[in-house]
């Protein structure tokens, strides 16, 4: 039996460390461990609700429009104000260009060096040696990409500016709705540089996640998980919170539901906090350290739904929408073009290191096709905003999609002030540790199973990890 | 690769420009640091990495020049390809290889609370190692230490009252231990990449900048935003906005904090040009030591 211990994972947002088992070749066993407390949910308390949007968006600096816009929806279920149609089409877009930037983020720039050789030079030396399974010539263009990538990403970013102020952490996004009054030059200006964007995901980025997969064929059938899939839905299309271009909804044991936050649980047994705390719905969370506690291995809490582990992100999104697949997935599975696939179709491969990538990736070709929408429904002149009163007694809670998966803010308000406030991220769903019935988290359970044939280059359980963006 | 003249002027003309540098001054610097590209270590706590993710958005010089040309990148925990205590080693091994001659970026606070355990950064040799540790281990042995962002430079967010988990400034952390080396403070949440880019071509070319009471460097944090802002004259005829959409209106009553607020937002405008907090929303303060305690709440009027 060997042990490996990852730590720092890089090429994430955050502070992570794993530690795995490997026996006869394959990894026995998996520990995820998050290893960066803050205490938003302490220091929120006693603050004037408005503010939470601003501070909760500066947890991750990779998606902020996620937090501003769990927070904004949360503060909107409280202060029981609806955005404008305008309102809620300004959010879509900024919040949008965010998950185009991720993606193209994730892809290159985090996950594909576990893929691609990087040029031989610092930051891409040193690195795990063998497993580089792509000829020189795409070798060569990938690494072509990763630099193109980088213009892409920032440009999309660009877009994220245009209503949402400035990025990384947007100005504009407010209870009520989005601060900015569009003007017919941004939004023509918008479009184009959406039009380069969706040429470079639907012409590069997809084409390129589905040729790397050709060369790590063996890929769809590693990290496959909990298959337990958690979707709290995102890109409201109209404004009633009826229709979502990501469906709301879970696939648990074998079966779809609606989604139900009141299942929502918890659980610190393993988690550096207070054990008094454990099993608790966000609604009354609580949030008190205990970073000395035996036999505890992470500040990610265990939550479960229904009880159970379930995985957030691309891949839960789209198994639970279940979208018509674009072109390059008929190519890649050898089937007519005329023939119309779903995500489905691609039955227990989804499960795994690549599925995860294929999500994505298709996932953002679908946002794409949706913002070409939502920009030309923009009214120039009109304000996404609207004026809102702090309420003196209220609660809300605030349920989204960061593009690295299912995202929910509670806020208790008291006197005008934030009495209580949780936040439950992406990350809290897929890189928790053990439950209080000692059953692992989604990455966890990734991870057993994963073939590892050298583990001095362990790259099979970076990819794993690397494929929930955590 | 090291950086040749024509390299440097090539991939910094925006930077020389707004440095205010003559091409002549850039060759004569770069005549005498030719040897390579100084060594960078970029270490992170209790922060968000919005700082890097700024620090990607640079124009002129862009990212990738930045990164192939101008430094050498020895250790970053989000964009090097290694992990775990491959990484590590390389980290420690850069910092003896280069002992003394290397920079040292901080983003992200230091956590002192549990011994510094809020803030587990990664295990070398079978140890646990902290933001804390790090920080101290690091920062003395280092040419001069950039604290990019509001958590690195002044405590920020996670030093938000109560500071749950004792988030201290790279600068406290160096007074309780006697670290002398040179530390310069780029405030904001995040910095505008052109104020990180801009300050390594300065130390590069020109030395380490003149810096304020706050060791920001003055070429960027001189101004105050309010003093400069294209609303000022509605301000001066008192014309207050009420809603978002009121534009020929000055912010203050809004919660904007401009008029407590120095940096130069108002002219680099972020994200290529596109847009800033001011015109969007409110400047809500984020480069000044107060932020975030000092200007609560944001969006009632607290100056002005």
């Amino acid at each position: 039996m060997a042990r490996i211990v990852i730590d720092p994972v890089t090429r994430i947002e955050g502070h992570l460390k794993i530690e795995v088992e490997v026996k006869d070749g394959k990894v026995v066993d998996a520990r995820c461990s998050g290893g960066l407390f803050r205490g938003f949910e302490i220091f929120l308390n006693g603050r004037d609700p408005r503010d939470a949007s601003q501070l909760t968006q500066r947890i991750c600096g990779v998606c902020p429009t996620a937090h501003a816009t769990a927070s904004v929806r949360c503060l909107d279920s409280a202060f029981k104000v609806k955005p404008t149609t305008q309102g809620r089409l300004l959010r879509n877009l900024v919040f949008a260009s965010n998950y185009l930037q991720s993606h193209i983020l994730h892809f290159y720039h985090l996950a594909a060096l576990d893929y691609v050789k990087g040029p031989d030079t610092e930051p891409f030396i040193p690195r795990y040696e063998g497993d580089y399974r792509l000829d020189k010539a795409t070798n060569d263009v990938a690494v072509g990409q990763y630099l193109e990538g980088l213009k892409m990403r920032a440009l999309a970013q660009e877009m994220v500016a245009t209503w949402g102020g400035k990025m990384p952490h947007v100005a504009g996004f407010v209870v009520g709705g989005c601060t900015a009054t569009p003007t017919a030059e941004e939004i023509e200006t918008f479009k184009k540089k959406l039009a380069v964007v969706k040429k470079f995901v639907d012409e590069t980025y997809v084409p390129t996640v589905y040729l790397v997969a050709g060369a790590y064929k063996d890929l769809f059938g590693v990290g496959t998980g909990c298959k337990n899939f958690m979707s709290h839905g995102v890109f409201p299309l109209d404004d009633d919170d009826k229709t979502f271009l990501l469906k709301p909804g879970t696939y648990t044991q074998g079966k779809d539901y609606p989604f139900d936050p009141k299942e929502i649980r918890e659980f610190v047994k393993y988690s550096w906090f207070d054990d008094s705390t454990t099993g608790l719905n966000p609604r009354v969370g609580k949030t008190i350290p205990a970073p000395n506690k035996k036999n505890a291995y992470s500040y990610v809490k265990a939550v479960r739904y229904k009880g159970l582990p379930h995985e957030a992100g691309p891949l839960a999104r789209v198994w639970v929408s279940n979208p018509v697949l674009s072109k390059n997935a008929n190519k890649f599975l050898g089937l007519p073009d005329d023939k119309e696939i779903r995500f489905r179709d691609l039955g227990d491969k989804a499960f795994s290191i690549l599925g995860r990538h294929a999500a994505r990736a298709e996932e953002a070709a679908l946002v794409a096709v949706a913002m070409e929408k939502w920009v030309a429904d923009l009214k120039p002149g009109v304000s996404g905003a609207q004026a809102v009163q702090v309420p003196t007694n209220s609660e809300g809670a605030g349920f989204s999609e960061a593009p690295r998966g299912a995202l929910s803010h509670w806020i208790t308000i008291k006197d005008k002030k934030i009495a209580n406030y949780q936040v439950c991220s992406a990350t809290i769903w897929n890189a928790s540790p053990r439950d209080d019935k000692k059953v692992p988290g989604p990455i966890e359970q990734a991870l057993i199973g994963t073939p590892v044939p050298d583990i001095d280059n362990p790259f099979n359980v970076v990819r794993v990890v690397r494929a929930f963006d955590p | 690769m090291s950086v040749t003249r024509r390299d440097f002027l090539k991939v910094c003309g925006g930077t020389a420009t707004f440095l205010g540098l003559s091409k002549l001054q850039v060759l004569e610097a770069l005549a005498q640091a030719k040897e390579g590209k100084p060594a960078v270590l970029w270490i992170q706590g209790a922060g968000c990495t919005g700082c890097s993710v700024s620090l990607l958005n640079a124009v002129d010089p862009d990212i990738a020049k930045v990164l192939l040309e101008i430094i050498s990148l020895k250790f970053h925990p989000t964009v090097m390809a290694s992990s775990g205590e491959m990484a590590m080693d390389k980290l420690y091994d850069a910092a003896k290889t280069y002992d003394g001659k290397y920079f040292l970026v901080v983003e992200g606070g230091v956590p002192t609370g549990a011994n510094g355990r809020y803030c587990i950064v990664g295990e070398r040799k079978g140890k646990e190692i902290t933001m804390l540790e790090l920080t101290k281990r690091m920062g003395h042995r280092a040419a001069g230490v950039l604290a990019v962002g509001a958590c690195a430079a002044f405590g920020g967010i996670p030093a938000a009252k109560p500071n749950p988990t004792g988030v201290k400034s790279v600068q406290q952390i160096f007074k309780a231990d006697g670290i002398k080396t040179p530390l310069i403070n780029i405030g904001g949440c995040p910095p505008h990449p052109t104020w990180m880019v801009g300050t390594i071509a300065h130390i590069l070319t020109k030395g380490i900048p003149e810096l304020d009471g706050y060791k920001r460097p003055k070429l960027f944090f001189q101004n105050n935003i309010h003093d400069n802002c294209p609303y000022l004259k509605h301000y001066d005829q008192q014309k207050f906005a009420k809603t978002w959409d009121e534009k020929d209106a000055c912010r203050v009553k809004l919660g904007c904090k401009g008029p407590d607020t120095n940096a130069d937002c108002y002219k680099k405008i972020w994200n290529n040009g596109v847009n800033w907090c001011v015109d969007n929303a409110i400047c809500i303060g984020c480069v000044e030591p107060t932020f975030p305690d000092g200007v609560s709440p944001l969006y009632e009027q607290t100056t002005g």
